[in-house]
This record gives structure tokens, C-alpha cells and sequence, in this order.
């Protein structure tokens, strides 16, 4: 078990003949993920990388039964890229792009709200490094080496952090059961409660480490509900304690803008909650170390 | 992005907004001349900068004659202004703006915002305006009215009849309140900003409603369909290194550390300042070089951090994902070998090819700290700079 991704994802990549698109596509095809498709608008039925080009996400759907899909749209399309989607009846998306204007990802939201639950599609991101269940599926662009299979879920906002929580542990022999990218805007597409809850029900799941960063309510928001709600040891770890306020560092979302979105802020809030907190950012892997030696 | 007082205000009456007569002014005569040309017999100077809390910057100036604005231009034209938001180094005014004076009744809290809790834009609002929304929600939390936009249709007029109800407006102001508020909803919609504020919307003695000051930040993901707003940019305004950064396309902020930091993504580059602080020391930027980090782009970052004086160590990071170790090697040796160094420099390599770019760094024979950890790195960052510079 994982949760979003696994072996039986089949992945349409959205934005697929681009150069981003067609570098990405081969990465994750060594890897062993299963695309099976691409979607560029004006070249359906050419084939890329030895598979089949659709005009539109229904016409993929509809001929490989695809479930998941990872875009590589430019900015400016890329919303209409996800409600796209949405509509055609995939049930995870990533969204990679960076740059994506916030009020289109309200609209994005806004839209996605129609769908009733058993047939929403859970997007992640924009702007995220994507997501991966080692050994069985990777939808994103980070280096997949460097994850071993095991039992901790990681989510997280950042890729370059995420990869460096995910090699200090693989560094100790601990592996992860999926890694979710949440990505850095301020309006995403999924949140860290959202996926605390689907590594609650995941039977594979041991712990969860959630990596996140200054600005926005989310990270306080996902220790609050597990509070009274998992059962499951959380690790939580918050980038940005030397960040100044009111500077956007980065990432579109990271900006301390009102109270209790600073660093230390989150951090208090989440230890007021029970999570345990990485005080560092080189003690990752000896933090899930010790949470994981109490509960086996 | 943020624009001026008064090109927001330009914006804002093109969505019937009511705003008082005003004019800008680049010198004191130009200032004299406005006032000529408001009439009247009062007159508000105020310095255009980047910044709320003007008027305890001694940025806004009552004048009641044609002299008191020659000699407050005088002053204000020139001068850097600090305020709480500007930081220490302040921010330079250039430009005033002349305005009516007016006779004012009370004033009102309003602004949009995107609320990143409920993903939708939110009406914040209050009575007692005349305060910052920050001083509101400590004093006066109980006055402060919210009300969320449905973002399928916008805000509706009924929404912000309510808002002046609850505002307590007289109802003869009603009619002129709702097309103010619905005019400022369409500019943040229309236009992608990501924040109106009217701090304060005045009610005039004589029973209007006007807006006295009034801010606009934008969304920088959405300035692509947006060249009429780019071009209100003041690079005046911005921190020259941040500019710089930007035409380079680096995410740069300084800070007021001495270890600068050369890092791909924006995560981890907090992550590593965060770390070098718990080693003792003080980061002096955040940069993020982003994933494909070539040797190009390797040593602008250099030229970049070391254009602060205040950089006494250098300490890159990079963890390789779709790049390779050895490839970021190579720019870093070129750009040590281009750049003459005189600090302190340590390098952490992970990720892909971590090996063969380990062996370029030590091959290289350029006196270059490595670190395999993030820890080791932070410890050798903070003490190479506390024996370079004996503190």
C-alpha cells in the first residue's frame, strides 16, 4: 500500500511534447512508472517517447483508462490545464508548474467543488517537486535514488528539503511509503491535513513527517486536527526561523503576512498539539529514528 | 508587486471609488503649482514610498499656504523615510502627491485580501478606521467585520449593503458605499491584485465618502496579462540586490548576516539558514538558484552574494535532483577561478553524482571547505568566518 500513487497508476502527462514535459516523462518512464499517454493540444495522434499523443484529457482517459496525471503546462494555461482534469475523470493529479496566479487556482478550487467526493480528483501542488511511492510509482521530478521503500509518509512543501529529510533517512536503512508534495504557492491544491488523513487509513503507514515553512495556516491547521484525530506518530519540521517578516522567501506562499504564521509560531502550535518536532534541519533522520524505535 | 498611493488611487476612482483632487509632484514648484490648480485652502503633502505608517514618518504633511507646501516638498523630496515596514535602511521618497485637504468625520477600515485559509477573497472591515488592521485586531478585535467573497460569482451588492449597515453609514451614504466597495472588489479581480486597502474610507463632515489613503499589492505570477500594471513598477522602491537577482532570474533576499548562502530551492534554502544560525551564526541572504543550476548561473550567484559587503563566508548547498553533483562542481570551480575569493568558502554536494563532484571540488586544488552533511557544513561555515574574522 501507498496513498495517491502506486503500481497501478496509469499517468497522462499534461504538457507532454514540451522540452520540460518529454525530460520529466523519460525520468519518471526509467523509473518504472507507467505513462501511458500525453496530452498536447494540436498533436493527438502522433506518438512521443513511443506513446500515444491525445488533443484533449477525455480522448486519453477514454483510450488508456488512465487514472493519474502530472502537469508540465506553462503558467498561464496551466489552470485550465488542471480543470482539465479534473473533468476527465483523473483521480490524482500534480501539478508541477510554478508561477500560476493565485486567483486562478481560486477559480481552480472553486471549480473542483463540484464534483461529489467519490469521484473528485486530489490534485497536489502547483509549484511542487511531485510525489513518489518508492519502487512503485514516481509522478514528479525529483531524483528517485534517493528514496528507499518503507513505512513513513512524508509531506511536504518543499522538493530540495523534502530530498534532504528523504537521504538522511534512507541513510539510517528507513524508508517511505509515499512521499506527497504539496507544493509552495499560497493557494494549493491539496493540504497537509488532507494527506495526514489518507496516512492515517494507510495500513503501510507507520509515522508521518510533515516538512513545512513559514507563512499560511495549513501547518497548524494539520496538527491541530491530528491532535484529536491520528493515531499514528506525527514528526513535523518548520523551515523559515531566521525569515523575516512581511519578505516573500522563495516560494510564492512563503511570507509571514499575519499572526502565527512565523516559524516559531507554528512550531509552538505544534508542539502544543503532541507533534514531535525536528528541532534542526540535519535531525530528520535521527528524529523518525527514535519515533520509530518507540512503536516497534 | 505594490504600486504608489497615488496610482492606486488613479486605479481605484476608474472602479468608482470616490478619491479627493490631487496631483504629483517631482519638485516644490511643481508642488506649488498643484495646490493652484486643486483650489482650496488646505492642502496634504505626502510622500509616495512603498510603506503604510507614513504619517508617523513624518511622511504626510497639513499645509495651509503655498509656502508651508514649498518647504514640506523641500524637505520630503529626497529623503529616506523609516517606518516599521521599511526597515532600518528606510525607502527613498521621489515622488509626492498634492491632495485637497478635507474635513474629516470619521473614519472606516477596509480592505480585500486573498484569504489563504478559506481560498477566496475576503472583505476585512472596520469602524474604527484610522488604526492598522495589525492594531485593530489587538485593540478592537470585536469591531473587525469579515465577509467572504463566492468566488463562482464575486461579491454580490447585498453583501456590501451589509457591510455598510454594519458599518453604521448613514443611508444616504448606502448607495455610494456599495459602489465603492463592489468597485474595489472588481479592480482586485479585474487587475489580480492581491490586496486593496482603504485605511482610512473617510466620511466627510459635509457627508461623503472618500478614500484618503488607499494601497494595491498585485500578484507577480499574474503580471503577464497584466503590462499595464508592470509598467507602475518603482524600482526606487526595491532593494537594488533583490532587482539585480531578479534580471538574473535568482531568488534573492538579503538579510543583515555575514555568512552568505549560494542554495537551490527556496526549502532548503531556509532549512540551511535556519542551521547556520543554530551553529552561531547569521545568515546574510537567502538565494535560491533554482534546479538547473549551470555554471553560468553558478557564478552570477557569487558575484550576487559577495555584492554585500557584509559577506565574510560563503556556504553553497545544493542537493542534485534533475541536475548532477559534478556539473554544479564545475560552475562552482569556474566561478571561484573567475571571481578572486577572499572569504572563507565551503561547499555541502548530495544527490546525483555526488562523488565525481566531490573529486572536481578537491581536484581543483582551490582552498575550498566541504562539508557531506548539512550539519558539517553549517559548523565549517560558522567557524571559517569566526577565525577569518577573529569574532
Amino acid at each position: 500500500m501507498a496513498i495517491m500513487l502506486d503500481e497501478n497508476s496509469k499517468v497522462i502527462v499534461q504538457g507532454f511534447t514540451g522540452q520540460i514535459g518529454t525530460f520529466h516523462a523519460t525520468e519518471m518512464i526509467e523509473y518504472g512508472t507507467n505513462i501511458v499517454g500525453g496530452v498536447t493540444p494540436g498533436k493527438g495522434g502522433t506518438k512521443h517517447l513511443d506513446r500515444p499523443v491525445f488533443n484533449t484529457m477525455k480522448e486519453a482517459v477514454a483510450a488508456t483508462g488512465a487514472n493519474a496525471s502530472i502537469i508540465f503546462i506553462p503558467p498561464p494555461f496551466a489552470a485550465d490545464g488542471i480543470m482539465e482534469a479534473a473533468d476527465s475523470g483523473i483521480r490524482f493529479c500534480v501539478a508541477i508548474t510554478d508561477g500560476i496566479p493565485a486567483q486562478d487556482m481560486i477559480r481552480v478550487k472553486r471549480y473542483m467543488r463540484r464534483y461529489r467526493a467519490s469521484e473528485k480528483m486530489v490534485l497536489t501542488g502547483p509549484n511542487c517537486a511531485g510525489s513518489i511511492s518508492p519502487g512503485k510509482c514516481m509522478m514528479g521530478i525529483m531524483p528517485g535514488h534517493i528514496y528507499m521503500p518503507g513505512s513513513v509518509g512524508v509531506v511536504g512543501r518543499s522538493g530540495t528539503l523534502g530530498y534532504e529529510a528523504a537521504s538522511q533517512m534512507k541513510e539510517l536503512g528507513i524508508g517511505v511509503s509515499s512521499s506527497i508534495g504539496i507544493g509552495g504557492d499560497p493557494i494549493n491544491g491539496s493540504s497537509f491535513r488532507d494527506h495526514l488523513e489518507y496516512f492515517e487509513q494507510d495500513p503501510e503507514t507507520k509515522a508521518v513527517i510533515m516538512i513545512g515553512e513559514i507563512g499560511g495556516p495549513q501547518e497548524a491547521d494539520a496538527a491541530r486536527w491530528a491532535k484529536d484525530n491520528m493515531r499514528k506518530p506525527l514528526i513535523g519540521y518548520v523551515a523559515g526561523l531566521t525569515a523575516p517578516k512581511g519578505r516573500r522567501m522563495g516560494h510564492a506562499g512563503a511570507i509571514i503576512s499575519a499572526t502565527g504564521e512565523s516559524a516559531a509560531e507554528k512550531v509552538e502550535i505544534l508542539q502544543e498539539c503532541g507533534v514531535t518536532v525536528v528541532p534542526n534541519p540535519s535531525s530528520f533522520g535521527e528524529v523518525v529514528a527514535k519515533v520509530l524505535a518507540k512503536i516497534s | 508587486m505594490d504600486i504608489h498611493e497615488y496610482q492606486a488611487k488613479e486605479i481605484l476612482s476608474k472602479y468608482g471609488v470616490p478619491v479627493g483632487v490631487g496631483g504629483l509632484a517631482y519638485s516644490p514648484e511643481q508642488a506649488v503649482y498643484r495646490t493652484t490648480e486643486i483650489g482650496g485652502d488646505v492642502w496634504v503633502v505626502k510622500a509616495q514610498i512603498h510603506s503604510g505608517a507614513r504619517g508617523k514618518a513624518g511622511g504626510i504633511k497639513v499645509c495651509k499656504t503655498e509656502n508651508e507646501v514649498y518647504e514640506a516638498a523641500n524637505e520630503l523630496l529626497g529623503k529616506k523615510l523609516v517606518t516599521h515596514q521599511t526597515g532600518e535602511q528606510g525607502k527613498i521618497c521621489n515622488r509626492l502627491y498634492i491632495e485637497a485637504g478635507c474635513n474629516i468625520g470619521r473614519e472606516i477600515y477596509l480592505a480585500f485580501v486573498l484569504d489563504r485559509a478559506k481560498e477566496q477573497v475576503t472583505v476585512v472591515s472596520s469602524a474604527e478606521g484610522g488604526m492598522e488592521i495589525e492594531e485593530l485586531a489587538v485593540k478592537k478585535p470585536e469591531s473587525i467585520i469579515k465577509i467572504p467573497v463566492e468566488p463562482a460569482v464575486g461579491m454580490q451588492a447585498f453583501q456590501a449593503r451589509e457591510l455598510a449597515f454594519a458599518l453604521g453609514l448613514d443611508k444616504s451614504l448606502v448607495n455610494q458605499a456599495v459602489t465603492t466597495f463592489l468597485g474595489c472588489y472588481r479592480a482586485m479581480r479585474d487587475l489580480d491584485a492581491n490586496m486593496v486597502e482603504i485605511n482610512p474610507l473617510v466620511v466627510t463632515k459635509e457627508g461623503h465618502l472618500l478614500a484618503v489613503d488607499a494601497k494595491m499589492g498585485f500578484d507577480d505570477n499574474a503580471l503577464f496579462r497584466h503590462p499595464e500594471i508592470s509598467e507602475l513598477r518603482d524600482k526606487s522602491q526595491e532593494d537594488p540586490r533583490e532587482m539585480r537577482a531578479a534580471d538574473r532570474g535568482l531568488n534573492y533576499v538579503g538579510l543583515t548576516g555575514n555568512i552568505g548562502c549560494i542554495i537551490n530551492g527556496a526549502g532548503l534554502a531556509m532549512a540551511t539558514m535556519d542551521m547556520i544560525k543554530h551553529a552561531g551564526g547569521e545568515p546574510a541572504n537567502f538565494l535560491d538558484i533554482g534546479g538547473g543550476a549551470s555554471a553560468d548561473r553558478t557564478a552570477k550567484a557569487f558575484n550576487l552574494v559577495l555584492s554585500d559587503d557584509n559577506v565574510e563566508c560563503i556556504l553553497v548547498n545544493i542537493f542534485a535532483g534533475i541536475n548532477r553533483c559534478d556539473w554544479i562542481a564545475e560552475g562552482v570551480v569556474q566561478a571561484v577561478k573567475s571571481i578572486d575569493l577572499k572569504v572563507p568558502l565551503i561547499v555541502r554536494l548530495s544527490g546525483t553524482n555526488v562523488e565525481a563532484g566531490r573529486k572536481i571540488i578537491k581536484d581543483s586544488g582551490l582552498p575550498i571547505i566541504t562539508a557531506e552533511t548539512l550539519k558539517e557544513a553549517a559548523d565549517k561555515a560558522v567557524a571559517a568566518w569566526k577565525e577569518a574574522t577573529g569574532k
